[in-house]
């Protein structure tokens, strides 16, 4: 019946493509322009947020938290109303995750302090017993990387016209006054914790990785 | 289907298989160290930022997918394709260049990618985790198979291409396709000029992100996990039974349905998101109509044992090959179930997910390439398998380690999904987060003792290949069909 396809493996090749790709273009092209599109107020993460983003995906929090609420009772319960589509138009990558072995954090900085953060990453027991995730103590000596976090922010609003710097949106300004900027936040998130290392750093001008993360995720509404 | 006349060159099908052997050692050590890290939480702290479950968990996956099972694979093609087209790869220097030169650049490419992911390098992006200069990496050994591939068929002496040179081809397209789209990224340096010089951002924001990623995250499952498999299974198992393939036309048919059915799948990651609804529905009925191809190769593979399934009691190499094809069905009919949108609501983010995976990577595509690597070793060496016995314990060993992990971890899923969902007789939610943790905890430790069953079994595995290549009685020809094995 199909014999003779098998002896043209070129025709075969291009048959196999054209089967597979079928399914592909019907199902993400129709969507493209309108998913991407931002609800209503919606900034675009600061260089300290995108910076504590990086921190997240640097160790892998989404391997075990989802960012995604589902419209069902018991979860907007338990973490705030359901996510909508256009709360994600800044994200890139997206951060879903696929696997809840801790809680929802789509809008953990409704619910969770600045305090109650730093003590999670540095021993998790102490304010949820039982809880099985790591201390994340390097986060309180390594530093964020903000030249990287500015790097992308320069970028989105380059290629993908993120809208920095435009009226009433997120500055973002030149590398000098983002620094500053950042340095600002991160002095006002390090007055809320107590490690004596992370406020002395942030004294200094540095900023430790978890007050980036804590900037990132007191930004999740 | 011996040619006398013919010499295969089999080093770089013999390199491959090493490489699988080392890989998937490695990679489900790391899977079984952290499957007791969520038993015992304390393992998180013993390798500093190195060792922690977050860190560890993309690199367990990257290296069972993209280092055991592709290097199983490659092994795999390498041997098939000289043999069912009728061609050496000695027959060109330039194809069998072609052959080395992808495994040593694959292997230049694992190693970075285990350095890069410890480091916590990374985009995040579920099995797609390397940052840009890994990807054109990829992209090139992509290519360089490709060209081997390609350049073995156009040397062919078969005129008609047998069904698993069907499969190889599609692995090759499908997982090109997938790759390249998903991996659409804009490297910041090269736009901002500082930072990280091998930091990247996402072509695509959110939603669309998310529906790329799935595109891309199911059909790698398809493309990798199961169209190269399908591959292995119609060659090896024909081929060690004796027995002809069942049916040319099932063949035929659930070849064209898989390929057609499985690109539509990916939806069914994104059930109850904020992707369109229409998207989600097609998920879900395509996943359930995946059944149908699916069940037909493995339908197609149990009726080649018709009349022979004497051989099931008799070769544990049959046993593995024909256990393999019941996981796939097996998987292939938890996946739909899990589409349909009542079940998808309570087993999404659950852990009766990883228990679908590893049933289907395990049960599956762990056991083919094993019996693969087994049916492949006499061939290789000249050389009877060292022990019958030995690979008939590893069998069992396995199998109970695979029922131990996914029967611990549908309990556990269902049981987390319930949980999450349980409200008072007020309509007040039942349980805290926590709650629902703790009472994991004993299935988290059968989880664990399985992936310690099923890494003894890797081990016996790597022992007997290793015998069989230096211990082994000498054979005086290549067998035919049934592997000749030691007490």
């Amino acid at each position: 019946m199909f014999h003779w396809l098998e002896k043209q493996p070129f025709l075969f090749a291009v048959g196999v493509f054209l089967v597979i790709a079928f399914a592909g273009l019907i199902e993400i092209v129709p969507d493209f322009a309108q998913a991407s599109r931002p609800i209503a107020g919606k900034q675009p993460y600061t260089v300290l947020q995108l910076a504590g983003r990086h921190v997240y995906i640097k160790d892998s929090c989404n391997a075990c938290h989802s960012q995604l609420i589902r419209p069902f009772k018991s979860e907007t319960d338990r973490y705030g109303p359901y996510s909508l589509s256009g709360e994600y138009a800044y994200d890139r990558p997206f951060l879903w995750g696929s696997k809840r072995t801790g809680p929802d954090l789509h809008r953990v900085g409704e619910y969770r302090t600045t305090d109650w953060h730093e003590n999670h990453m540095w021993e998790p027991t102490s304010v949820v017993p039982g809880s099985i995730m790591p201390a994340y103590k390097h986060m309180f000596k390594q530093n964020a990387d903000l030249e990287t976090a500015y790097a992308e922010a320069v970028t989105v609003k380059k290629v993908f016209n993120v809208p920095y710097d435009k009226e009433g949106f997120t500055k973002l300004g030149s590398w000098e006054e983002a620094k500053k900027a950042a340095l600002e936040e991160a002095k006002a998130i390090a007055a809320d914790m107590k490690n004596q290392d992370v406020k002395d750093a942030v004294a200094r001008g540095e900023i430790p990785e978890i007050v980036a993360l804590i900037a990132y995720l007191n930004s999740l509404h | 289907m011996q040619n006398a006349a013919l010499e295969y060159d089999y080093s770089v099908a013999k390199w491959f298989t090493y490489l699988a052997i080392i890989f998937g050692i490695v990679g489900m050590v790391i899977g079984t160290y952290i499957a007791f890290e969520l038993a015992y939480p304390e393992l998180n702290n013993l390798f500093g930022q190195y060792g922690t479950f977050s860190r560890l968990r993309p690199l367990h996956t990257n290296v069972v997918a993209f280092g055991f099972t592709l290097s199983g694979i490659w092994a795999a093609f390498y041997y098939i394709a000289q043999r069912t087209l009728k061609v050496s790869l000695k027959e060109s220097g330039f194809v069998s260049g072609l052959a080395k030169l992808h495994f040593w650049l694959y292997l230049i490419l694992a190693a970075l990618l285990v350095v890069t992911e410890l480091l916590g390098i990374t985009t995040s992006k579920e099995y797609a985790e390397m940052e840009w200069p890994l990807d054109i990496l990829t992209v090139v050994v992509w290519v360089i198979f490709g060209m081997a591939m390609f350049g073995l068929i156009g040397m062919r002496r078969e005129k008609t291409l047998y069904i698993s040179m069907w499969y190889f081809i599609a692995f090759f397209l499908g997982v090109a396709m997938l790759y390249l789209f998903n991996n659409m990224e804009v490297p910041t340096y090269l736009v901002a000029g500082m930072g990280k010089w091998y930091h990247s951002v996402s072509m695509y924001a959110g939603t669309n992100d998310a529906l790329v990623q799935w595109w891309y995250g199911h059909n790698a499952v398809a493309f990798v996990f199961t169209v190269p498999i399908i591959a292995m299974i119609y060659y090896f198992l024909p081929k060690e039974s004796g027995q002809p393939v069942f049916s040319y036309k099932l063949s035929l048919l659930s070849f064209w349905g898989l390929m057609f059915v499985y690109l539509w799948a990916g939806g069914h990651h994104l059930i109850y998101s904020t992707v369109p609804d229409w998207m989600q529905t097609m998920g879900s009925v395509f996943s359930v109509v995946l059944i149908l191809p699916s069940w037909g190769s493995a339908i197609n593979m149990l009726l080649t044992m018709k009349g022979e399934w004497n051989q099931l009691k008799e070769s544990p190499l049959i046993k593995f090959m024909v256990l393999a094809s019941t996981f796939y069905m097996l998987s292939t009919l938890e996946g739909p179930i899990q589409s349909i949108k009542s079940v998808n609501a309570l087993a999404h983010f659950t852990d009766w997910i990883p228990g679908h995976v590893h049933d289907g990577t395990l049960g599956w595509v762990a056991f083919m390439v094993i019996a693969a690597t087994l049916h492949m070793a006499p061939r290789f060496y000249k050389r009877e398998i060292y022990s019958k016995k030995l690979m008939e314990m590893q069998f069992w060993i396995q199998t109970t380690g695979i029922v131990l992990y996914f029967s611990s971890m549908w309990i556990a899923g269902i049981t987390q999904g319930m949980m999450w969902r349980a409200v008072d007789q007020y309509g007040n939610l039942a349980y805290s987060f926590i709650d629902t943790v703790t009472v994991l905890h004993p299935y988290y430790t059968i989880r664990a003792l399985g992936g310690v069953l099923f890494v003894i079994g890797l081990f016996m595995w790597a022992y007997n290949f290793v015998k069989t290549m230096s211990n082994a009685k000498v054979l005086e020809k290549e067998p035919a069909f049934a592997s000749p094995m030691g007490a």
